[in-house]
């Protein structure tokens, strides 16, 4: 980040590995620097967050498109332009009144990238990933989610290349919102479960 | 192996502290995007697969796993790929074998991924609704069996169909093995305050026994 960044102090021994790694492996021909562009620019400007608030905002305005996510979601969300790494294989899960979804990778940080792009640093770190799975409620209280006491909180351990998106509640309010309005109450925190989706009257800005 | 990865559990880690979602870059120093990028792009060389990557990291002293920062995890792991195949001193000698993606060719690779679904070579030994237990295994090679779920037990929840099996797969071996979503219940794995919590895993059926 630019604000923190002091341009006088020398380069850290991290940006000398990195730099110095990134050149032998261009110097022989291992990667090229045009595929190294293409590979930022996806994930800085095609694959994030906004892939997944179009799917959810889909499901919550189109009954039958919900119930084919529930059924085949790895295809459905293919047929809208979503598939490739990180999303090979698809499920989502429904938050309701008495089932919160919640979703971690214990052993490394499996993620859907295709409807979520690159995963948060705080999804990554150890405390995340140890305590997501033992003490969710205390987790979820962190982010400033309480989740009532009955309610059954589902914790999906991504252990294998299958990936899971959480399709939030809708909020209440919100008969009225057009899909593309639903979309900006889509967060990404919504779609890990760690939150829920903005209220209603956040969406049509 | 249950290295410094194998994170599920356990305590003293302190609270998340998460960055707010509007205030978080993709990424927090440029070496960071660049590792980020070199590691993919190396990655589609074809001379190792995912799981033998995910090995790599997890390989390093715990200390170090948990020290490091993420990005750094991927920097020590694509250096030890490299030494491991020795990838420089085979591309001087053998260029022919190598085919070095262009920018048309990575965005190729990123939007078709890596399918791991195989066609069923035998049928499923469980099926929904059936009780397991997971094997205790304390071995030293790759695996997608976390340590706080074995030996406990489980119910089937659903069927995967056949996917390549990453303990296989980290040793360069592409073979399939029935996958199943189990469900663990948080009072069965924490104690009996941790109720109306569950947790889902995906489990290979090499990890598992059937319970009567």
């Amino acid at each position: 980040m630019s604000h923190d960044h002091d341009h006088t102090v020398l380069p850290s021994d991290l940006e000398l590995r990195v730099k110095a790694l990134e050149s032998l492996l261009l110097e022989k021909g291992l990667v090229k620097r045009d595929a190294l562009d293409a590979i930022i620019e996806t994930y800085e400007h095609q694959v994030g967050p906004k892939n997944g608030a179009h799917v959810v905002a889909k499901a919550w305005s189109d009954l039958s498109f919900k119930q084919a996510l529930f059924e085949d979601a790895t295809a459905t969300v293919a047929e809208l332009g979503y598939f490739g790494r990180q999303g090979e294989h698809l499920t989502v899960v429904e938050n309701t009144p008495d089932i919160h979804n919640l979703v971690v990778c214990t052993l490394c940080s499996c993620y859907p990238w295709t409807l979520l792009g690159l995963p948060p640093v705080w999804y990554k770190s150890a405390p995340y990933r140890a305590r997501a799975v033992s003490e969710p409620r205390k987790v979820l209280s962190e982010f400033g989610t309480s989740v009532a006491e009955h309610t059954d909180i589902r914790v999906w351990d991504s252990t294998s290349e299958m990936r899971y998106l959480v399709l939030p509640e809708r909020p209440p309010g919100t008969e009225n919102l057009s899909e593309s309005q639903l979309q900006g109450l889509v967060t990404r925190n919504s779609m890990i479960g760690v939150e829920m989706a903005r209220p209603g009257n956040e969406g049509a800005k | 192996m249950n290295g410094g990865h194998d994170l599920g559990g356990r305590q003293g880690f302190g609270p998340v502290n998460a960055e707010p979602e509007c205030e978080e870059p993709l990424f927090h120093s440029e070496w960071e995007r660049r590792i980020f990028a070199l590691t993919l792009a190396t990655g589609m060389l074809g001379q190792w697969n995912i799981d033998e990557s995910r090995h790599a990291r997890e390989c390093q002293h715990p200390t170090d796993y948990l020290k490091h920062s993420y990005y750094e995890n991927w920097l020590e792991g694509l250096e030890k790929l490299l030494k491991e195949k020795d990838l420089v001193a085979q591309i001087e000698q053998h260029a022919e074998c190598f085919r070095v993606p262009d920018a048309a060719d990575a965005r190729k690779i990123l939007s078709t991924g890596n399918p791991t679904l195989l066609p069923d070579s035998r049928p499923p030994s469980f099926r929904s609704g059936d009780r397991i237990r997971v094997l205790r295994r304390q071995q030293a090679g790759h695996t997608r069996v976390p340590t706080y779920i074995q030996g406990a037990n489980g119910v089937v929840v659903d069927h995967y169909g056949t996917h390549v099996y990453p303990d296989q797969n980290a040793k360069g071996q592409r073979a399939g093995e029935h996958l199943y979503c189990l469900r663990f219940e948080g009072h069965d794995l924490w104690g009996s305050k941790s109720c109306s919590q569950s947790v889902y895993v995906d489990l290979w059926e090499p990890y598992l026994e059937p319970t009567s």
